[in-house]
């Protein structure tokens, strides 16, 4: 099947039918829409991005790394130690709670409509964006959330014991409502690859439960887990429209902070701006260049 | 075949339950307080009164134009150049797959201020809600192309383009009468999921001042919460609505994950 279609390009095209002028223009119709598209993203995406990293550089007397360097003031640092810590928790608790429930509704025991259900209230889940699920989660865990009130009413006060809504922690929670299905969509497939006759294999060596996780599946999954650990990652870190509905722009993230810069909340240089962008784009293209290396090494086993 | 475990260990099913539980709470506390009206009373008037809310429709309708004019764009600019590059131009398939991926590494707030960076006119591009068309295609590239482009490795293109092309059709023709009819799912699953990234998106309309749905659903919350947790589960409603046809139309499409939060 594929072969087929993976011919010679050179191949003989019968175009030269219609003969003269539409040959010509037939030639170069296709290559008109080929330019077109590589135009507007040379012109709307590589080119702001450019000018991005161009102007972190650039001060009034040319090139400095003097705003690169501004990254390292106490305030933009918290920012990105923020942001990493919120994104690697809020992956990591993705990762295994998304994990655990993938493998849970995978199971021959588990009811087919249950799984049916599970995968398709994740698709909704995963893309149930930034400001209205901000909401809902005020509704719930606010201050005056209905949990909140509900465990106060029981005599569980969760704001005097450290918890709010408006802090990492709160954060992770929040970002779990869209992690963990992400995670499920991500490592179902893996999940599915692995081979029954493995576990059967093992069962009858001897293994226990404990042991066939540690020695064969998880190694297997290693890879998988990895490559959807990272794109969690990616997803939580460059988030901006849950945490800034979430804090009304009241939180030391990176994204929150690029977002007062450019609404000129803050006095700043648009240098500044530009430095955060800079460095939010070189985190995410750190993780998803590992991404790409490691999600090739976990397609070995889903042949 | 050996005995098949046919019931769930007491683990298996804790994790279920504190996952319904976690992900029904507060979709249902949404939508009792979007039913309060103050001490014990419960009715619809949060509803009521956003249906008389001038803001509300036109904000809706802006998003839902908005989404729309990003889907032709990027049907403009994606299909007749991905069947083209799929025909004759394998060799720049690896680049198309890296710009279908770049949108990921370029964070959307990174990306608006590198546009305000840069493009500070001319005023008929820059000054209407339309220039938010142009970000929005890369929201939905990576995802309208791998749509379009499993539609087109499960189509024999070069055999069809073949058949038309002896039978005297030109590439328009071609493209509209033979190629498009067979990807539709492809396409409706792309188009789905652009509506709704576009009908969430937040981040772009927020720097640039726009009143689209997101913005205004935020700016009802800053005052009106009962109103702002009845647009939340609205917005619940319509993108479960949406990726309710992207899994009918497309089973095996992988393209299901969108990246607007």
């Amino acid at each position: 099947m594929q072969a087929t279609q993976a011919a010679s390009p050179a191949g003989p095209a019968p175009a030269g039918a219609t003969g003269g002028m539409g040959a010509a223009a037939g030639k170069l119709i296709p290559w008109f829409f080929v330019v077109l598209f590589l135009s507007y993203v040379v012109a709307f995406l590589v080119a702001p991005t450019a000018v991005l990293v161009v102007q972190s550089f650039t001060g009034d007397n040319g090139f400095t790394l003097s705003y690169m360097e501004g990254l390292a003031d106490y305030q933009y640092a918290l920012a990105f130690e923020n942001s990493i810590i919120l994104s690697l928790a809020s992956a990591a608790v993705g990762l295994i709670f998304g994990g655990l429930l993938a493998y849970a509704i995978l199971q021959p025991g588990a009811p087919k409509f249950m799984r049916s259900l599970v995968t398709s209230f994740s698709a909704v889940a995963a893309n149930f964006a930034g400001v209205p699920l901000a909401f809902a989660f005020i509704s719930t865990l606010g201050t005056l959330g209905f949990v909140t009130v509900l465990f106060k009413h029981m005599g569980v006060d969760i704001y005097s014991m450290g918890f709010s809504l408006y802090s990492l922690t709160g954060l992770t929670v929040t970002y779990a409502y869209f992690q963990v299905p992400l995670m499920l969509i991500i490592i179902t497939p893996a999940l599915e690859a692995m081979r029954a006759q493995w576990r059967e294999a093992a069962d009858g060596m001897g293994a226990t439960s404990w042991q066939y996780w540690r020695l064969v599946g998880l190694p297997i999954l290693f890879p998988s887990l990895l490559a959807a650990f990272l794109l969690l990652f990616g997803n939580s870190f460059s988030a901006f429209a849950t945490p800034y509905a979430l804090s009304d722009g009241n939180i030391a993230l990176v994204p929150i902070d690029i977002s007062n810069v450019l609404s000129g909340n803050v006095m700043s240089d648009p240098q500044v701006g530009a430095a955060l962008s800079t460095g939010m784009i070189l985190v995410m293209a750190v993780v998803l260049v590992i991404y790409s290396l490691v999600a090739r090494r976990a397609a070995r086993w889903r042949k | 075949m050996a005995e098949v475990k046919t019931r769930l260990s007491l683990f298996n099913w804790a994790i279920i339950l504190i996952g319904a539980v976690f992900f029904f709470v507060p979709l249902a506390v949404t939508g009792i307080f979007s039913l309060w009206q103050g001490g014990n009373h419960y009715g619809f008037s949060a509803y009521a009164l956003l249906l008389n809310t001038s803001g509300f429709w036109a904000s809706l309708f802006l998003s839902f134009r908005l989404a729309v004019e990003t889907i032709l764009l990027s049907f403009l600019l994606l299909v007749p150049s991905m069947i083209f590059v799929h025909l004759k131009a394998q060799w720049l398939k690896p680049l198309f797959e890296f710009i279908s991926n770049l949108p990921f590494v370029i964070p959307a707030i990174a990306l608006i201020d590198g546009l305000t960076t840069l493009y500070t006119g001319p005023a008929w591009l820059i000054s209407t809600p339309n220039y938010l068309v142009i970000p929005y295609v890369f929201l939905a590239l990576p995802y309208a192309y791998r749509s379009i482009d499993v539609g087109l490795t499960t189509l024999d293109v070069k055999t069809l383009t073949e058949a038309g092309q002896s039978l005297g059709a030109g590439w328009g023709r071609i493209i509209f009468w033979v190629l498009l009819p067979n990807m539709k799912a492809a396409l409706i699953g792309a188009t789905l999921l652009t509506l709704t990234i576009v009908m969430g998106e937040f981040t772009f309309a927020s720097v640039l001042l726009f009143h689209t749905f997101a913005v205004f659903i935020n700016d009802t919350g800053q005052n009106a919460i009962t109103e702002a947790a009845a647009l939340s589960l609205f917005s619940f409603l319509i993108t479960w609505l949406f990726m309710l046809g992207v899994l009918i139309t497309g089973r095996r499409n992988p393209a299901t994950l969108a990246g607007a939060h």
